[in-house]
């Protein structure tokens, strides 16, 4: 008896790491480790395509990262006159590793991601010996400019001040804020809230009723919502750095019969402007939501072509990103910018 | 005579004190009484419950006791299973987080078929949620299996899937995150029209009253306690170890499964990387500060319960006053420590001599009394 007890739950183990092991190979085919198109790429004659590196966080991270990662592998194509490789890591030490690699392979462009903003330097300047012209999208770094030739990145202030302003157009009497803020620390929290808090500084009618951290947790948010109508303080607008804390904070506004979005009791306001978040929007449950843009590839394509017509490109490029306002928001909208 | 008049009394309510301050219920109530003070000290209406109606048009009841009783539902189911987890293995899951993420993601999986947002669910919810139940299952079997019969401790057991169970998750749905649209599945986060108390109270409850019946009248609780206070002597007993660990594994399985289905309910939809982020560090510090020794051994279940819901009362009352978000942190691992230090089995301990020798005194200082008067007569 106890001989087939054992059994059974040896083949359970082992079923269960066979899974696990095929989950993993599925994971990291879906992450790509390190697609070799190089290969199939070189055949059709390199003379006429242009080698890149591509380096980039794992688009499991996020809804932003996949439609960044998807953005990307739309414009690299063959088709657009590309020879890509992708590489995808979370850590740094492994993407400098993937860069030691792309740099061996002598690619034409070293396009980068960064995960974290140190410990580039070495490798940027072998790039810069072995010819490689390096393009930062997405995150900046922590080396000498004259290491890399662009850098596109999000303004992180901007998009809080566009949204802000967004508000202060709303011509409220009084704006009685729930202000629901991100990881502490991250460039994104630290943009989205800077720009609130110096309105609130400077204005008299604004006030915030809570400012409290939902680390981008929907639920959190939602309690935090919900000890705010607990306590019977009076508020009129939700200003949530994400679209997910959003989505929470008007369940709780729900679950009070509190009424929310285009001429009703409460503001809500949002960021990222997933698809889902969009559609609240189009629905007029929500008020706002601003862009956090990732659709970089064609940013990088225009710097690409201007160097190899012999152009310098900006140092610098900030990119253009939108707030939806839900009553002039379109279906077009949805489709074309929700991620 | 009058001596002995005052001294019964006094040594009985000494014994009484003595009993009340070292049970082990003492610590989760005694705090749950004084963050209840300190809270109706600053809000007089603390404990008002208002009948609304929410946007539905439903009748909910509202207030900070109902949010609480609703919010902490999951960590308290977690902290069911975790309990027997501990009492068994002496060690804790800190998978649950990830593992609620795969349950959940199973469940959104099975419900929205391969599209994100579909138009109605393409699947039964009972149907989603008996295939999430078996992926919690099958994770609690996997951690179960390595912690019982590989011999693998608990911590490092289950940081396999701590590790890999959330990307495992954002895979099952092609990493996209999908959006529930029956209203329907939003009950069990939520209210069912007609009932004013939110779903996830009965939920708790319903889980606790199986858990009761299943230790009234079967010999898990006392088969789990042998186990983890001696695994050798338990097994010349006649208990089998591994079957007993693997049993309480499945069972935190299931619970998280019954924690995956509120938490998606709760907001339809999921999000990988923050569903019930941390929430394996709440479940285990419930388990603490119950009293439970997370050596393993003896068990009260009833105390890790409690144990939950001091932790959620702690939350709310800290997201109740405006304490700024960077601080919130230190607050809360001020009173996690304070809570963890006098519920720790030693200090409880120390704390019932200390009452002991209070008595002693007492008892001695009456004797030199009596005597003193008596030789003035």
């Amino acid at each position: 008896m106890k001989k087939v007890v054992a059994l059974i739950m040896t083949a359970c183990v082992a079923f269960g790491l066979m899974a696990c092991s095929k989950s993993d190979k599925k994971d990291t085919t879906a992450a790509g480790e390190k697609e070799t198109e190089a290969a199939g790429g070189n055949e059709g004659g390199s003379g006429e395509l242009i080698k890149v590196g591509i380096i980039n966080n794992d688009p499991n991270e996020s809804g932003y990262r996949t439609a960044n990662d998807a953005d990307l592998q739309k414009m690299f194509c063959k088709e657009n006159g590309y020879d890509a490789s992708f590489a995808y890591s979370l850590k740094n030490d492994e993407q400098i590793k993937y860069a030691q690699g792309f740099i061996q392979d002598e690619v034409d462009y070293l396009l980068l991601s960064a995960a974290d903003t140190a410990g580039w330097d070495t490798v940027l300047q072998d790039a810069k010996n072995a010819g490689v012209k390096v393009i930062l999208f997405d995150r900046t770094i922590d080396a000498d400019p004259s290491l890399y030739e662009a850098s596109i990145v999000s303004d992180m202030d901007k998009e809080g001040e566009t949204a802000v302003n967004w508000l202060a157009e709303q011509g409220l009497s009084e704006y009685n804020v729930i202000h629901i803020q991100g990881v502490m620390g991250s460039a994104a929290q630290q943009g989205r809230s800077g720009a609130l808090d110096k309105k609130v500084a400077a204005e008299g009618n604004w006030n915030i009723v809570k400012q409290q951290t939902a680390e981008w947790n929907a639920e959190k948010a939602q309690q935090i919502v919900q000890s705010v109508i607990d306590s019977g303080t009076s508020f009129n607008v939700i200003y949530a750095e994400n679209d997910d804390m959003a989505k929470g904070a008007v369940a709780a506004l729900d679950a009070a019969g509190i009424s929310h979005g285009v001429g009703k009791d409460v503001i809500v306001m949002g960021f990222d402007c997933n698809k889902w978040a969009l559609e609240e929007l189009l629905k007029q449950n929500w008020n706002y939501d601003g862009q956090c843009n990732p659709f970089q590839a064609s940013y990088i394509d225009n710097i690409i072509k201007d160097l190899e017509a012999g152009k310098t490109p900006e140092k610098t490029i900030i990119m253009d990103e939108k707030g939806f306002d839900a009553k002039t928001i379109t279906q077009a909208d949805v489709d074309n910018y929700g991620i | 005579m009058s001596n002995n008049d005052t001294k019964a009394p006094a040594n009985k309510f000494f014994t009484v004190v003595k009993k009340v301050v070292s049970h082990q219920m003492f610590i989760p109530i005694m705090a749950l009484l004084i963050l209840a003070i300190v809270n109706l000290a600053f809000d007089p209406n603390f404990f008002k419950i208002t009948l609304g109606k929410n946007n539905a048009g439903n009748p909910i009841l509202s207030g900070p006791l109902i949010t609480i009783l609703d919010y902490g539902a999951e960590t308290a189911i977690l902290a069911i299973g975790m309990t027997l987890v501990t009492a068994a293995a002496g060690g804790q899951d800190i998978s649950v987080g990830a593992t609620i993420a795969i349950a959940g993601s199973a469940m959104l999986r099975v419900l929205c078929g391969t599209n994100p947002s579909p138009d109605t669910i393409q699947a039964p919810i009972i149907v989603a949620f008996l295939v999430a139940c078996l992926v919690g299952i099958a994770c609690g079997a996997f951690n179960g299996a390595l912690v019982s019969f590989f011999k693998i401790q608990p911590m490092i057991a289950t940081l396999i899937l701590f590790t890999a169970g959330r990307s495992i998750a954002a895979w099952i749905n092609y990493n996209k995150l999908p959006v529930v649209p029956d209203p329907k599945f939003a009950y069990f986060g939520g209210i069912i029209p007609g009932i004013p108390v939110p779903t996830p109270i009965f939920i708790m409850l319903a889980c606790v009253i199986i858990m009761a019946l299943v230790l009234k009248f079967t010999n898990l609780g006392l088969y789990t306690q042998s186990v983890g206070i001696n695994e050798k002597s338990a097994k010349l007993n006649g208990i089998n170890p591994i079957a007993i660990k693997f049993i309480a594994f499945v069972i935190l399985g299931l619970c998280v499964a019954v924690a995956a289905l509120i938490k998606v309910s709760r907001i339809s939809t999921i999000n990988y990387s923050v569903i019930a982020k941390d929430i394996e560090m709440d479940a285990i510090l419930a388990v603490a500060l119950g009293g439970n020794a997370l050596s393993g051994g003896k068990f009260n279940m009833w105390a890790s319960i409690l144990g939950a819901y001091v932790f959620q009362f702690l939350t709310t009352t800290l997201y109740k006053f405006n304490i700024a978000s960077s601080a919130l942190p230190a607050y809360k691992a001020t009173v996690v420590i304070l809570l963890v230090f006098f519920s720790a089995p030693k200090v409880r301990e120390m704390i019932g001599k200390g009452f002991k020798k209070m008595k002693d005194s007492m008892k001695n200082r009456r004797h030199k009394a009596a005597t003193a008067s008596e030789g003035e007569a």
